[in-house]
């Protein structure tokens, strides 16, 4: 029989009660009715700041959240629940439903906790807990105004963060002495301070918030602290810790903490047997969690007992947290403060470096117990899944800088790799070799593991070594190199041509993969034109034509307009060119205008006009930059702060030609009103009253991305050198096909990583990128100017070697909206036979 | 009986690069390959009507020489004409020889 669930409260932990227990109800005992107050189905809390930051709300979606598609489940977006009448076993919603039950449960969450200060409900005031919050705190942003934190814990941090994206200079207040004080100790307090300092954050320790002040407006105009002095704010966002929502407990008669949440056994279990709690709204034994793991704990919990399964009661909880989002690094866990009888700590600071660590052990200072990690957390992935068990090494060999550290072989099987989702090492390397994993994609999608806050996926990729998969990185059967590996190795032997390098380090003949990567690397570093001797057999057609090929085999012609400006002289020159050819002409998404169905032998006539007046290759068929598209900035719109014509001109002139691993585009926008689309490019700039801001990784292909922002308030020399570094830095570590948005994902430490190269120079190349680009700018030429004055390469476009002018019968057109468009295609005729004569006749 | 008709001259292939040519009424792509072996196939793509094999890339897989359809990437067999990504299609071939320093090719 199937009995029916009320889940009440679809956030990240009654979600993942839902569905796990779907996924196991094979024989359907229970149906599921889930009521969510907010109007979107659930979504990861954990990345919410990531909303601001270049996520979009579907990206933020939890993967499955879509129960539509399951009979077995409905969800009501919108709707609450207002009341549970136990005797009756009926959940009331807001719209007035009576929904009858046999189990529910509780998964309300917590609410933002609002400190009663005088002023505290004033437009102005906000809360950072839901997508909606945050899209009241975007829409209520001033550029370049300050904004008030009030609370200096984790998610305060978080929030102060998003200010600074949103334009604003945060101040961040916090009674304590030190920000995060639950996390972190004194000496880390300290640093952090430092570090959170350097990045524009004002910071008011160990003070409290009076009152918050209205201005004439009634609006928020400022903040009074404790000591009477106040500072000034166009907006405040409370942080200030988090309460319980029990608020159906009590009148449902159902028991609550002392202080506060919904008072539930070890199993999860209220005082009515047929009701549990779970998530942040339970108070198991009394206490409350506010991470996500122990939700997802007691998630687990509760759907052994529906299902009848051999109940495990709820473990004691790992307490780990690691700062996302602020570019500084900050991980606390296991007993962080040393609270333990006897617990030693192992302190190990550079102030120079910025970097704190702190190892907890017992006291017998053989066992982890907890530690803190600040400027530089990239042990943590290794040292908290020791939480509890016997170093393997000597304390201070643990905190030297990343590489020096222990590495997973000292994991012991049972170590709990992705607390998030409860994931030990032995689930991991049994997956790996079970079902024979290959990357830390298989990995996610088989266990789960990393598949929340994302710290634990270091140790994923060590895990996969470990087990011996060493992720192939080789480009096609005749290389076993990676794209990168081979740039350098022919950037470093000065290897000119695709059969030297295939003798000395590959095997065969090459391919359609590998030929046209190497010739895109010969290109990048300027080894001659693209159509020299044998380069011109490893192109893709569209280099080899010098053109973009088209569904019906003819090509378009795409020529460069900088920045999308153009005299009316050329834009003429274009009109006729393409009467003349009878071409189809558009008008581009990138401010260009596109020439379709020109023939192979039509080609060069048609460059030569072009050429003649002043254009030069658009390079719309090679993987390199493609168009910098503008909006009008100062020049014309009343908003703009900076010239974005000029300076995307400046930018398309200085990389047109480069060729990348992937197509490349560019924007820039005069303001923050965005008109260039600039966020959805490889790099993107936009202006503000301080200089540019540069973006980087946008327009993820299939996977639609937005850039994230790399460097602010540069000027125009700062801008263009990061730009060099960056696409420099792409174009030699970038897979075959890779475009930005990949390469950055798949870097270790990914866009924080990209801004250690390319804006603080860790490796000590930026020089030499530098350098590179210097000389790719001084390299370059026309190729199309190439190519006509070349007789060898113009004898390459006709249509057929042995009748140059006979045009190809594949081809033909038909007319529309005044046009020509491709015409039906004619699949080929089979020669005919002598014995299919009859047939035809 | 076969006939050989005359195409170009030899001098005007380059090694790994293809060349369209017109055979009766027929498009035919030529290639040289890189050890100056001579393979004809029909020039029409199989999957999309378009003319345009003559402009794949050439190179092989595990030995056996191959091109690439510029147009959605399948690999056909030089040899046989077999597509090797979809065995259900396949290109025509044509006998084609090197005769003093011409390339000629048969209808079959
Ligand atoms: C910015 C931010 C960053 C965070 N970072 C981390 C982190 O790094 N690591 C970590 O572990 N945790 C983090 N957390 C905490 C984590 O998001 C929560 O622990 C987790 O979401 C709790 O899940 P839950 O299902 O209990 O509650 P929620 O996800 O809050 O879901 C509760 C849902 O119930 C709904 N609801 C409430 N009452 C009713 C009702 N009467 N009827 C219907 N629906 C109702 C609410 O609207 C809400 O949608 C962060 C939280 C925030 C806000
Ligand atoms: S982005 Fe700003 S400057 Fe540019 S057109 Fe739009 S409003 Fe004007
Ligand atoms: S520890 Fe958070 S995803 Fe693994």
């Amino acid at each position: 029989m199937t009995r029916t669930l009320v889940v009440i409260g679809h956030g990240m932990v009654g979600h993942r009660l839902v569905e796990q227990l779907r996924a196991r109800d094979d024989a359907g005992t229970w149906r599921v009715e889930i009521l969510a107050e907010e109007s979107r189905a659930a979504y990861d809390r954990v990345a919410l700041s990531s909303y601001l930051d270049g996520k979009s709300a579907e990206d933020l979606g939890l993967a499955g959240s879509d129960f539509l598609a399951d009979p077995l489940v409905r969800l009501r977006l919108g709707c609450g629940a207002a009341r549970i009448d136990r005797a009756a076993r009926t959940v009331l919603t807001t719209d007035g439903t009576e929904l009858g039950y046999d189990a529910l449960v509780l998964a309300t969450g917590s609410r933002p906790f609002v400190p009663p200060v005088p002023g505290h409900d004033l437009d102005g005031c906000h809360v950072y807990r839901t997508l909606d919050d945050l899209d009241g705190i975007r829409d209520a942003a001033v550029d370049g105004a300050a904004g008030v934190v009030i609370g200096g814990g984790l998610l305060g941090l978080e929030a102060a963060n998003a200010l600074r994206l949103l334009g604003m200079r945060p101040h961040v207040v916090e009674m304590a002495p030190r920000l995060m004080p639950l996390q972190v100790d004194d000496g880390g307090g300290q640093v952090l301070a430092g570090l959170v300092g350097d990045l524009g954050l004002a910071l008011h320790c160990e003070t409290a918030t009076n009152s918050i002040i209205a201005g004439p407006d009634g609006r928020v105009a400022g903040v009074e602290l404790g000591d009477g002095s106040t500072v000034e704010a166009e907006l405040v966002v409370f942080s200030a810790g988090v309460r319980p929502r029990d608020e159906l407990a009590e009148p449902a008669g159902l028991a609550r903490a002392e202080r506060g949440g919904v008072l539930v056994d070890d199993r999860c279990r209220t005082s009515d047997e047929h009701i549990w709690a779970v998530g942040e709204c339970a108070a198991v034994d009394g206490r409350c969690y506010g991470l996500v793991a122990p939700g997802y704990a007691m998630a687990e919990v509760v759907v052994r007992q529906l299902l009848d399964l051999d109940g495990a009661a709820f473990p004691e909880p790992d307490m780990s947290t690691k700062l996302k989002l602020l570019g500084v690094d900050v991980a606390s866990f296991g007993d962080a403060h040393g609270t333990a009888d006897g617990a030693l700590d192992v302190v190990h600071a550079n102030n120079a470096a910025g970097t704190y660590a702190k190892l907890v052990l017992s006291d017998d200072a053989r066992v982890l117990l907890g530690g803190v990690l600040v400027g530089d957390a990239s042990a943590y992935a290794t040292l908290r899944p020791l939480v509890g068990r016997e170093l393997p090494a000597p304390p201070e060999r643990l905190l030297l800088p990343a590489g020096a550290g222990p590495d997973a072989g000292a994991l012991p099987a049972d170590a709990v790799v992705c607390s998030c989702n409860n994931v030990s090492k032995a689930d991991i390397t049994g997956a790996i070799t079970g079902a024979a994993l290959s990357d830390v994609a298989g990995v996610k999608a088989c266990t789960r593991a990393g598949t929340s806050c994302g710290s634990c996926v270091p140790m994923l990729k060590t895990l996969l070594g470990e087990c011996g998969v060493a992720p192939s990185r080789a480009l096609c059967e005749h290389f076993e190199q990676s794209r990168s590996e081979l740039f350098e190795i022919i950037r470093v032997t000065g290897i000119g041509t695709f059969s030297e390098l295939i003798g000395k380090h590959g095997r065969g003949l090459g391919c359609d993969l590998c030929k046209p990567a190497v010739a895109s690397i010969l290109a990048s570093l300027g080894r001659g034109h693209i159509l020299d001797g044998e380069q011109a057999g490893l192109q893709d057609t569209n280099d080899r034509f010098l053109a973009n090929m088209q569904r019906n085999g003819t090509y378009s012609v795409v020529p460069r307009v900088p920045g999308g400006e153009i005299t009316p002289d050329k834009l003429i020159v274009l009109g006729e060119v393409a009467r003349d050819f009878e071409l189809y002409t558009k008008i581009t998404g990138g401010q260009r205008i596109d020439l379709f169905g020109a023939r192979v032998e039509q080609l060069p006539l048609i460059w030569r006009r072009l050429v003649d007046a002043g254009f030069e290759s658009g390079h719309a068929y090679g993987k390199a930059l493609r168009t910098v598209k503008s909006c009008v900035g100062t020049d014309w719109c009343r908003y703009g702060v900076q010239d974005s014509v000029a300076m995307a001109i400046r930018l398309e002139l200085r990389y047109r030609g480069l060729r990348a691993p992937h197509k490349l585009k560019s924007g820039v926008s005069g303001c923050a009103r965005e008109c260039a689309e600039a966020r959805s490019k490889d790099f993107g700039v936009i202006a503000t009253d301080r200089g540019w801001n540069l973006y980087v990784g946008g327009n993820g292909g299939f996977t639609p991305r937005h850039a994230e922002l790399l460097a602010a308030d540069l000027d125009d020399e700062q801008l263009i050198r990061l730009v060099d570094r960056f696409l420099m830095f792409y174009v030699r570590t970038a897979d075959r096909l890779q475009r930005t948005a990949a390469w950055i994902e798949s870097l270790d430490g990914g866009l924080e990583h990209v801004r250690e190269v390319v804006v603080d120079d860790s490796l000590g190349i930026a020089a030499e990128l530098e350098a590179a680009m210097r000389e790719h700018v001084a390299g370059y030429a026309d190729e199309w100017a190439g190519v006509l004055a070349d007789p060898v390469k113009l004898s390459r476009f006709v249509s057929f070697v042995n009748a140059p002018d006979a045009p190809d019968p594949t081809i033909s057109f038909v007319a529309e909206r005044g046009q020509p468009r491709p015409g039906p295609v004619v699949l080929p005729m089979p020669s005919i036979r002598p014995d299919s004569e009859e047939v035809l006749a | 009986m076969t006939t050989w008709h005359p195409i170009c001259p030899w001098e005007a292939l380059a090694p790994a690069c293809g060349v369209p040519a017109l055979l009766a009424a027929e498009p035919v792509a030529l290639f040289r390959t890189h050890d100056d072996e001579l393979y004809a196939v029909g020039n029409v793509d199989p999957f999309c009507g378009a003319g345009v094999m003559s402009r794949g890339i050439v190179g092989d897989r595990a030995g056996e020489p191959t091109v690439a359809s510029p147009m959605l990437k399948q690999v056909f067999s030089l040899r046989t004409g077999e597509c090797l990504d979809d065995p259900a299609a396949r290109l025509p071939t044509f006998p084609v020889r090197r005769h003093d320093e011409m390339v000629e090719i048969a209808v079959p």
